[in-house]
């Protein structure tokens, strides 16, 4: 599923006079090439989305419209597999983890390391960068050993947000780095500390208030990582969204209800794109 | 502060120096950058670690406190402020700390906030304010929680000029009324000697000179003190029986025992007047005018003497008289000057004033 990054703006030159000349006919054709690279690629985009939408919107017979299939969300269930909504919550579910531990996780250490102990920023970016190097079928063959070890105890599919946070983190880190570049930690850290503040203080209250863009913007790219993940869930044979989207797919094909779970988490990752939107410009336009 | 000493892998950013501060005075430390002053402050904040040496306040042995227990106010040189909150919560900030209730803490910021003549701003953002505006507010915020020292890190330095020296004129009078004990680093000169009880030019870890600001100007201790501070023309002079002669003008010494023979007088450009209107005549001090730098109410004009080259600081009026490649006659005025027996390296021909 492709995370829908924020939409380019393209910068469209408003000339209230034309500028005449070799200057002109050269921004002219520029704004040209602009805009037809961005309808390209809005298309190459925008169609199979579309497409996709138009699909889960199908009635019974070819051309016609019916909601069945958004309403089977909630009813579908087959032989064999998990019901359709309980794999939905616990995806859900799982997001919502990830992402608490992510954030619990990486924010408070990446602003120690920065404070405190810089030389291992650089050991940090590295290992927080490894995840993305390797391939998900090799961190499957890794971790079946420890999974098989656990089998036994029977857990639920929840047990995979360890996983997911390994995963997400690339993203995760490189979203709250440049949040905490953007400030003077050093400085803010030391005005706190002159005035009193406990390391703790420094990094609640004065550094974290600070992040919080760029700690939702983690939030939502490990949401959209979790509710995306099919192959590693698949290969340690747990059923979260996407597995059970494909089992549907293998038993029934174009079942109307793959379609409309795959426009709705599409458009779930949208909404949660537009409230970061409105949180950020809610906060005056503070940097960050 | 004793013998205290700090190095950063080989270099020794401070070499066992002393420093004394009196209760309720504004002491500067002035120096290029690299001298040391930036450390001693931050050692004096808690910020950093004294390699040897011992920090004491009010009689109270600190050195080995945690910076957030040492009880002073800082303020830095820019974004220090947090952008999160408003003005007032960021002037409240050290009291919500020290656990003060919500009534009283608001009372204090407001008290502060007027102090800096600020209290209208209370409710804005940091981002919304002047660069000026937020050092008050950074001034205001490290005096809320009433510390024993004041620390100032170059807080004007990130500043236009103007705004500059009117800040700088509010710190002071802000530092008298409150009457706290204050450190101010700081590169410029002119600050250093406009607002400052004593001032100590630093030199590679080590104080030079620690002096009253009209000492430390016309009584530099130190050959490097009289370059940095001010400005000074080096002229080869000889020295006999207590008196230099320099450019056939006999001065007094400023040290009385230096023994005779060749040095080098560093001599201040405003000691160096125009002899007379008359036209001149040859002489050791006649010459012609390389430059004239229009300073406002003085003007800085460099003279071609043949063999050496002086620099004399006239007010407007008479420089105007002048003209690139005329010639003039001066005079230098009987001051007591510093003497060095060696090119000392100081700053060469230092022409930047801060």
């Amino acid at each position: 599923m492709a995370a829908i990054t924020s939409v380019g703006e393209t910068p469209l030159a408003a000339p209230d006079k034309r500028p005449v000349g070799m200057q002109g006919r050269r921004r002219r054709r520029l704004n040209l090439f602009r805009y037809a690279v961005f309808t390209v690629f809005g298309l190459f985009f925008l169609v199979p989305l579309l497409a996709l939408a138009r699909w889960s919107l199908e009635g019974a017979k070819l051309g016609s419209w019916s909601l069945t299939s958004w309403r089977q969300i909630a009813s579908y269930s087959n032989e064999g597999i998990p019901p359709l909504i309980s794999t939905v919550e616990i995806t859900l579910e799982l997001a919502v983890i990830t992402s608490a531990v992510m954030l619990v996780l990486v924010v408070p250490t990446m602003i120690w390391i920065r404070l405190r102990v810089r030389w291992l920023a650089r050991t940090m970016e590295f290992l927080c960068l490894l995840p993305l190097t390797i391939p998900a079928i090799v961190l499957v063959v890794g971790l079946g050993p420890i999974y098989n070890k656990i089998a036994h105890l029977s857990l639920s599919t929840l047990m995979l947000f360890w996983v997911y946070v390994i995963l997400a983190l690339p993203y995760a880190y490189r979203a709250l780095a440049a949040g905490l570049n953007a400030i003077d930690a050093t400085t803010l850290s030391e005005a706190a500390r002159s005035l009193g503040a406990s390391w703790f203080s420094v990094i609640v209250r004065v550094i974290m208030p600070n992040m919080w863009d760029a700690m939702l913007n983690a939030l939502l790219l490990t949401s959209a990582l979790v509710l995306g993940e099919f192959t590693i869930a698949f290969f340690l044979l747990y059923f979260n969204l996407q597995v059970e989207l494909y089992s549907i797919s293998r038993n029934t094909p174009n079942a109307g209800v793959i379609f409309s779970t795959s426009t709705a988490s599409l458009l779930f990752a949208f909404v949660l794109l537009l409230i970061l939107s409105f949180a950020r410009r809610r906060r005056r336009g503070i940097p960050g | 502060m004793d013998g205290l000493s700090r190095r950063y892998g080989t270099v020794v950013a401070l070499d066992h120096l002393d420093l004394t501060l009196r209760p309720g005075e504004l002491v500067a430390l002035l120096g290029p950058s690299g001298c040391g002053k930036t450390t001693t402050l931050r050692l004096l904040a808690g910020l950093e670690d004294a390699d040897t040496g011992s920090i004491t306040v009010a009689g109270k042995d600190i050195t080995r406190l945690p910076a957030s227990k040492r009880d002073m106010g800082m303020v830095f040189q820019a974004y220090s402020l947090f952008p999160h909150m408003t003005v007032r919560d960021n002037v409240a900030f050290g009291l919500r700390l020290r656990r003060v209730s919500a009534a009283e803490r608001g009372t204090r910021a407001m008290e502060m906030l007027e102090l800096v003549g600020l209290s209208v701003q209370a409710a804005r953002y940091p981002h919304q304010l002047s660069g000026g505006q937020q050092q008050r507010v950074a001034l205001a915020r490290a005096l809320a929680i009433q510390p024993q020292v004041l620390l100032l890190d170059e807080p004007l330095s990130a500043l236009d000029a103007k705004v500059r020296a009117q800040l700088r004129d509010q710190i002071r009078r802000i530092q008298l009324e409150v009457g706290i004990t204050t450190l101010f680093v700081t590169h410029d000169q002119e600050e250093a000697l406009a607002i400052a009880d004593r001032v100590g030019v630093m030199r590679e870890g080590r104080i030079e000179q620690l002096a009253s600001p009209t000492e430390v100007y016309s009584r530099p201790a130190t050959a490097f003190v009289a370059d940095f501070v001010g400005l000074s023309n080096r002229l080869a002079g000889e020295v006999r029986g207590g008196e230099v002669t320099v450019r056939g003008r006999t001065l007094p010494l400023m040290q009385p025992d230096v023994p005779d023979g060749q040095v080098v007088a560093l001599v201040r450009p405003e000691a160096v007047t125009m002899a007379s209107h008359d036209e001149p005549e040859a002489g050791p001090l006649v010459g012609m005018v390389i430059a004239i730098t229009f300073l406002g109410a003085t003007s800085r004009v460099t003279v071609d003497l043949g063999d050496a080259t002086i620099m004399a600081q006239l007010p407007t009026s008479d420089a105007t008289t002048l003209a690139a490649g005329s010639r003039v006659a001066l005079t230098i005025r009987p001051d007591p000057v510093l003497v060095s027996a060696d090119a000392e390296a100081a700053s060469p021909e230092a022409e930047e004033e801060a």
